[in-house]
């Protein structure tokens, strides 16, 4: 069986563009499965996979819970908010704890960037990075990249751009990442207050100029704006904001004519994006979602016999 | 006599000494320097092929003692003291309760009579809780016997109340340490900011945070003729500032480097190792290689660790989660014995400065020195000495060491405090 170079998925950082060519491709055959009349295969029959969400997540964690229904597994939902963690258990013992209950996947989304990595070290299980604070998304990417190539053919050569609060997404950092590895060019755009002065190291390329950055673009990302962004004074207002960043169907137009919209959600419409734009037919957020079920499947079947093998370093 | 080292290598920058001599030791103090001193010693060291310097005092570590004995208490930090080569260190006021009565400052000199073998000298705090707000009792405080003012850890963010203890500490000619940080720029980030903290998703610090406090104390340091002391300072601009205002003859500004700052950069950090994290953070290339010069060209006074032992369970968290701080009194000497000393970007008499001289000179203490009269606190090294970084050896209770693994090539080999032998090999 194909599998994945490591045993977790922390980052697309340390994915190699073997590893993501076979979760594309995999991803791809997985689709079908979604559309037949009953949507199950036994791919994960008796293995266990445990959800555990420290951060408030609908999109993501439903996708993954039909991902795994889908390919037959056994699921246990671990929810906690990451505060009430801090006052009690810490995570190095959920981790050991959930270790004893000896599973084979765990899916982690965590506000604190590294979070999976700590539990990756611990557990035997495979781990999966289902979002780190503002470190990486890695799954999201790898929809992203499933979603543009069966749209465009091809990653190599296009121009793509993303769009907005660079510095608190962890979306721009993977998708960043992911596409420059296969071969297109990554542009990122945001007000200065909000691009990291050393983004460009991830292989992107930085201009604060919207129509620079759509310009003869391929793929336009738009990523959402938090509210709180204005009281830490990175911007003065959303009205502002929207005049300079957001995406309406006049800026589109600097776009390559077969341009695609994405947004990996959720949408603040007229705030980052114009309503129009968003339902617009270039718009093509409602792939990535159905994507996110076939490329989360794709991760789970590949990481499935990755459990068992030595952690990177021995549990203290 | 007491005790005679016998032959060892003597280096004693405060008489500009360097050769090859016996140290004789009687009642505690140092009796005679000579190439041989006559008759036997009721105890005699054989100091042959190791070097005799006057004793290492670290001005930076938290003894935890009172109120976080479980991190560490007076009697394993001193412990730990000892062990790193260290005759004498100065220990933060950040402990519970704060050091700011001279109640507290009682106890600390009452526990460490008790139970430590090397000499304590408690910083007191710049002020009342080290909230920044109003001046603890200093007056009180230099009575009970403190040797400096800091709020470490809390920098003092209001000019102002900076400028008055400035003005204050005059009165008891004490220095004052500032840990540098603007809290507002430094935004309640966790790393160094740069590349790393982008490509790790951590909330950076901007160096600027720490560059424009110096820059502020400078100023304040010549405009108040008070002694400022800047603690654990971690950037090359803020090092060129220190160098400008010495220039201009502000001789009243000093500061100190830690070895993890002449160590590390911000690459440790990639595996969200806690270990790696402390305040201020660990900095770049460009940085650590400023900071490294400065020891070896003179532009930095004093090396201090800024041990900051934590438990276990404090320290191994999700890494924005984890307190700031690391050990360090265990590992410095052998360090810098093996990063510095041995490949020659420092000499012997430079490395007592950093870590005797300098920080006696600093803190007002007749120390730091071998001369005939002084107290006999003495630091025996051995070049050749092969360490290895292990944390269960540590006689600390903390274990928080980015060091663990690493093997050196010099070290301590005794510590010798006020003519007796309180540790060694």
């Amino acid at each position: 069986m194909a599998s994945l170079s490591q045993k977790d998925l922390l980052s697309i950082e340390q994915l190699s563009v073997d590893d993501i060519r076979l979760v594309l491709d995999t991803a791809e055959a997985l689709k079908e499965i979604s559309s037949r009349a009953v949507k199950k295969v036994p791919a994960l029959r008796g293995k266990t996979v445990i959800n555990l969400f420290f951060e408030p997540s609908t999109r993501t964690r439903s996708s993954f819970e039909l991902a795994e229904k889908r390919l037959s597994a056994d699921i246990l939902n671990f929810s906690a908010s990451a505060s009430s963690v801090t006052k009690g258990e810490t995570l190095l013992d959920t981790a050991r704890n959930l270790e004893a209950m000896s599973p084979d996947i765990i899916v982690i989304r965590h506000s604190s960037a590294g979070a999976p990595h700590l539990l990756g070290r611990e557990c035997r299980s495979s781990v999966v990075n289902a979002g780190d604070g503002m470190h990486e998304h890695p799954t999201q990417a790898l929809l992203d990249a499933l979603t543009v190539r069966s749209l465009k053919g091809r990653l190599e050569g296009l121009k793509i751009a993303i769009i907005g609060d660079i510095s608190h997404s962890r979306v721009a950092r993977s998708d960043t990442l992911l596409f420059h590895k296969m071969g297109a060019e990554v542009w990122v755009c945001g007000p200065p207050t909000l691009v990291p002065a050393d983004f460009h190291l991830l292989g992107a390329r930085v201009t604060s100029l919207m129509e620079e950055a759509i310009e003869g673009a391929d793929v336009v990302m738009m990523l959402r704006l938090q509210n709180e962004r204005q009281k830490e004074a990175f911007i003065p207002s959303a009205r502002e904001y929207f005049t300079l960043y957001g995406l309406s169907r006049e800026r589109m137009r600097g776009a390559r004519k077969n341009a695609i919209v994405m947004h990996p959600g959720p949408m603040n419409r007229g705030v980052e994006i114009e309503s129009e734009v968003a339902d617009a037919d270039y718009s093509v957020i409602l792939d990535q979602v159905a994507n996110g079920v076939a490329t989360r499947m794709a991760v789970l079947y590949l990481l499935s016999g990755k459990s068992g093998l030595k952690p990177a370093r021995k549990p203290r | 006599m007491q005790l005679i080292l016998r032959q060892g290598r003597v280096v004693d920058p405060s008489r500009k000494f360097d050769q090859v001599a016996d140290v004789g030791i009687d009642e505690g103090r140092i009796a005679e320097i000579a190439p041989r001193i006559p008759g036997k010693g009721r105890r005699e060291i054989d100091a042959r092929n190791l070097a005799v310097l006057p004793g290492f005092l670290d001005m930076h570590v938290h003894l935890r003692e009172p109120g976080r004995e479980d991190a560490e208490t007076i009697a394993t930090g001193t412990a730990a003291a000892a062990r790193g080569g260290f005759t004498a260190v100065a220990c933060m006021p950040n402990t519970q309760p704060v050091n700011d009565s001279g109640a507290v400052t009682s106890f600390i000199l009452q526990r460490a009579r008790e139970v430590s073998k090397i000499a304590v000298y408690p910083i007191g705090a710049i002020t009342r809780g080290s909230r920044g707000e109003t001046l603890a009792e200093i007056g009180e405080m230099a009575r009970a016997g403190i040797v400096a003012l800091s709020d470490d850890g809390h920098p003092v963010s209001d000019g102002q109340v900076m400028r008055r203890a400035l003005e204050y500490s005059r009165l008891f000619n004490l220095p004052v340490i500032d840990h540098c940080e603007d809290l507002a720029l430094a935004a309640g980030g966790v790393m160094h900011e740069g590349y790393w903290s982008t490509m790790l998703g951590l909330r950076g610090i901007n160096p600027a945070a720490e560059e424009v406090q110096v820059a502020r104390d400078a100023i304040l340091a010549r405009q108040t003729g008070a002694r400022v002391h800047i603690a654990h300072l971690s950037t090359r601009k803020a090092l060129e500032t220190v160098v400008r205002a010495k220039a201009e003859g502000v001789t009243n500004l000093t500061c100190e480097v830690t070895p993890h700052h002449l160590l590390l950069t911000d690459e440790r950090v990639a595996s969200y190792d806690t270990n790696a994290k402390m305040n201020p953070p660990l900095r770049g290339r460009d940085d650590v290689d400023a900071l490294v010069e400065g020891i070896s060209s003179g532009a930095v006074d004093v090396i201090a660790t800024d041990h900051a032992p934590h438990t276990i369970g404090d320290k191994m968290l999700e890494f924005d989660r984890a307190p700031f701080g690391i050990v360090g009194l265990e590992t410095a000497v052998s360090l810098v014995c093996d990063r510095f000393v041995r490949p020659g970007v420092i000499g012997l008499g430079r490395l007592a400065e950093l870590f005797a001289l300098n920080p006696a000179r600093i803190l007002n203490l007749e120390k730091g020195t071998l001369a005939p009269g002084a107290w006999a606190d003495i630091t025996v090294l051995d070049l050749e000495r092969q360490v290895e970084v292990r944390a269960a050896d540590f006689a600390s209770r903390g274990r928080n060491t980015p060091f663990e693994g690493w093997t050196l090539r010099g070290g301590p080999a005794m510590t010798v405090v006020r003519g007796k032998v309180v540790w060694s090999v």
